[in-house]
């Protein structure tokens, strides 16, 4: 690919979150298989400190008080000025709640090219394959990068961040901040963090974690049960929690918490890419559900094709019995 | 005023979904489309702002699966004023979330709403969300993964989910485009008898349209992903599925 491959760098609070580094890591494989150059674009507001710690050969580093927190229209406008004048061969962005906001924008603006929710990038018949999953991570696409500079947008957790190697900062280059950033016309007012929870679910060992399969709230007290029986704490995903079933505390994936426990039981759960983006890492992972083409038996070390209300009441006859 | 509220029919992941002889789209006759479910949040939010504020919801579909009239009767049925189809030559294509903004801006240009909502993604948006496109399109303030909005001294409030329970809300000095994740209230049910009786009495506006050159990336192949491998599979009774997986429990010391 040779040339520059930019990444976006996204921090919240000072800090650079976990996917920065795994997107750096993986511009570093690439970089490292074709002679290209690694940047890391920080845009923020008094984030020096950032720029000076990142395993990149160069940071373009524009700060501006709209950018403190990343927010979606001075983050965009400031990527696609940082970008614009001199185009990268690839661009990386990570597929989060904040990047979703900047990948499509820029990529819009400049007129190049965007493949979203890639969760591999791989070198084949000397050209650079993006792998896409789409359909609720029921399927997956091949999408080849052309010769003109391409937008990638990556799954957190996709990628590892081994790659990198600590302590090696590059060149810091200022950018300066364009006009526009003066003429904006959204500005954020708050940023809220979660009430304390009854339960810390990122340090429970056990969790049994239930989804749209267990169809309705009173169910839920069936799997509050099996979670008891078994000494783990109970979780869901997204859908539940929306209806009020569970507090939000309890919400695992890409908007809830992440979390690595020895063992995660998913009852109901169809795996879609943002429940997988919170539980993939747990240590022994048992999933339940009807249909076997489900996404979550493609991370399972074990996988029950059966009605969970099934299993769930078995399981209690002996644990209870 | 007017809030413009995107929909889009999507295929319909509970269902098997079956690859197309070519290897780059699915078998569009064997997929059973639903309104993507974000956009029906999108639209239930769009009814909120409204009630609050008297503004008028148009809901805006374009005609790929032959089945947006559902959709577009379903909105007018929940409460949108008025319901406009964008028609051409499309059906049983999947048109890029880039041609669908490029179909959309022209159509949002003339009816100049104060806001436009779309559910935050679709399950095959594969070359990025239609909330920013829409926004880097007309040149429009953007957010996207957005749980809640508001309209206080002439600006729009829309608080936009982070990770962990965290939030960011940010303010908007309208026009804007919302990427919607989850309305304030769970989408709101209508019966199928308001539908027909709507279905009867609306009419749904038609805009033909025509899809300008834009960049676009190109599918080589769409495929099922393989098991990881290391799935073992436990077969039998729900009572030998429970014994064996309190047997492996027991074996690695978690019970
Ligand atoms: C920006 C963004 C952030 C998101 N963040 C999160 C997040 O943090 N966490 C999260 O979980 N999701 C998140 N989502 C939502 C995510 O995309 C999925 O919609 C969600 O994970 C689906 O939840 P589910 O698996 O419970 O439901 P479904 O996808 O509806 O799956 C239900 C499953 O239950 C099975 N089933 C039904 N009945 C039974 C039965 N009796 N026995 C056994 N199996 C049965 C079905 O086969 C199906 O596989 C996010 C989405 C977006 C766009």
């Amino acid at each position: 690919m040779g040339q520059r491959i930019v990444v976006l760098v996204e921090h919240l609070a000072g800090e650079a979150t976990d996917v920065t580094y795994e997107l750096l890591g993986l511009a570093r494989r690439i970089a490292n298989a074709d002679g290209a150059v690694v940047e890391a674009v920080v845009l923020g507001e008094a984030v020096g400190h950032l720029a000076e710690r990142l395993p990149a050969d160069r940071v373009l580093l524009l700060e501006h008080p709209s950018l403190h927190f990343l927010a979606p229209e001075p983050a965009a406008r400031a990527l696609a000025h940082v970008l614009g004048s001199t185009p990268p061969r690839l661009t990386i962005v990570p597929n989060t709640s904040l990047g979703m906001d900047v990948a499509a924008w820029v990529a819009t603006r400049l007129g190049w090219p965007l493949i979203s929710y890639c969760r591999a990038l791989e070198h084949r018949d000397g050209r650079w394959v993006a792998t896409a999953q789409l359909f609720g991570g029921k399927i997956l696409a091949d999408v080849p990068l052309g010769d003109e500079p391409s937008v990638v947008a990556i799954l957190a957790g996709a990628f590892s961040a081994d790659a990198v190697e600590p302590g090696s900062p590059g060149t810091i280059e200022r950018v300066a901040a364009p006009a526009e950033l003066e003429q904006l016309r959204s500005r954020v007012v708050a940023l809220e963090r979660p009430e304390a929870a009854d339960v810390d679910i990122t340090r429970a060992e056990k969790i049994v974690a239930v989804g749209r399969g267990i169809e309705s709230k009173d169910n839920v007290e069936l799997a509050e049960q099996l979670a008891q029986a078994l000494g783990a704490v109970l979780a869901a995903s997204r859908p539940l929690v929306d209806a009020g079933w569970l507090p939000r505390s309890r919400q695992v994936g890409k908007s809830g918490l992440k979390v690595k426990p020895k063992l995660y039981m998913a009852l109901g759960i169809s795996g879609a890419p943002e429940h997988l983006e919170g539980m993939k890492d747990a240590e022994l992972i048992i999933a339940v559900n009807k249909d076997p083409k489900a996404p979550i038996f493609t991370v399972a070390d074990y996988g029950a094709v059966a009605d969970l209300f099934d299993v769930a009441e078995a399981l209690l006859e002996r644990l209870e019995g | 005023m007017t809030i413009a509220v995107i929909l889009e029919q999507v295929p319909d992941v509970v269902e098997e979904l079956e690859i197309a002889p070519s290897g780059t789209d699915l078998d569009r006759d064997t997929v059973t489309y639903v309104l993507n479910e974000y956009d029906d949040h999108a639209l239930e939010e769009a009814l909120l702002l409204a009630e609050a504020s008297g503004d008028t919801v148009v809901a805006i579909g374009i005609e790929t699966t032959g089945e947006i009239d559902q959709a577009l009767y379903t909105a007018l049925a929940k409460g949108a004023h008025r319901a406009i189809k964008l028609v051409g030559d499309f059906e049983g294509s999947w048109l890029s979330t880039r041609a669908t903004a490029e179909l959309l801006v022209p159509v949002l240009r003339d009816l100049a709403p104060q806001l436009v909502l779309t559910g935050v993604q679709a399950p095959d948006d594969l070359d990025g969300q239609l909330a920013p496109t829409l926004a880097a399109l007309l040149d429009w303030p953007h957010a996207s993964v957005v749980i809640g909005t508001e309209f206080a001294n002439g600006h729009v409030r829309a608080r936009k989910e982070l990770w962990g329970g965290m939030t960011l809300t940010v303010e908007f000095v309208p026009p804007a485009v919302l990427g919607i994740q989850a309305a304030r209230q769970a989408p709101r049910y209508v019966p199928v008898s308001r539908v027909r009786q709507v279905m009867r009495e609306a009419t749904i506006e038609e805009i033909e349209v025509a899809l300008p050159p834009h960049a676009s990336i190109t599918v080589e192949r769409l495929y099922v992903p393989e098991a990881s491998g290391q799935a073992e599979l436990l077969t039998g009774s729900p009572a030998e599925i429970a014994d064996r997986i309190l047997e492996l429990l027991r074996t690695r010391g978690l019970l």
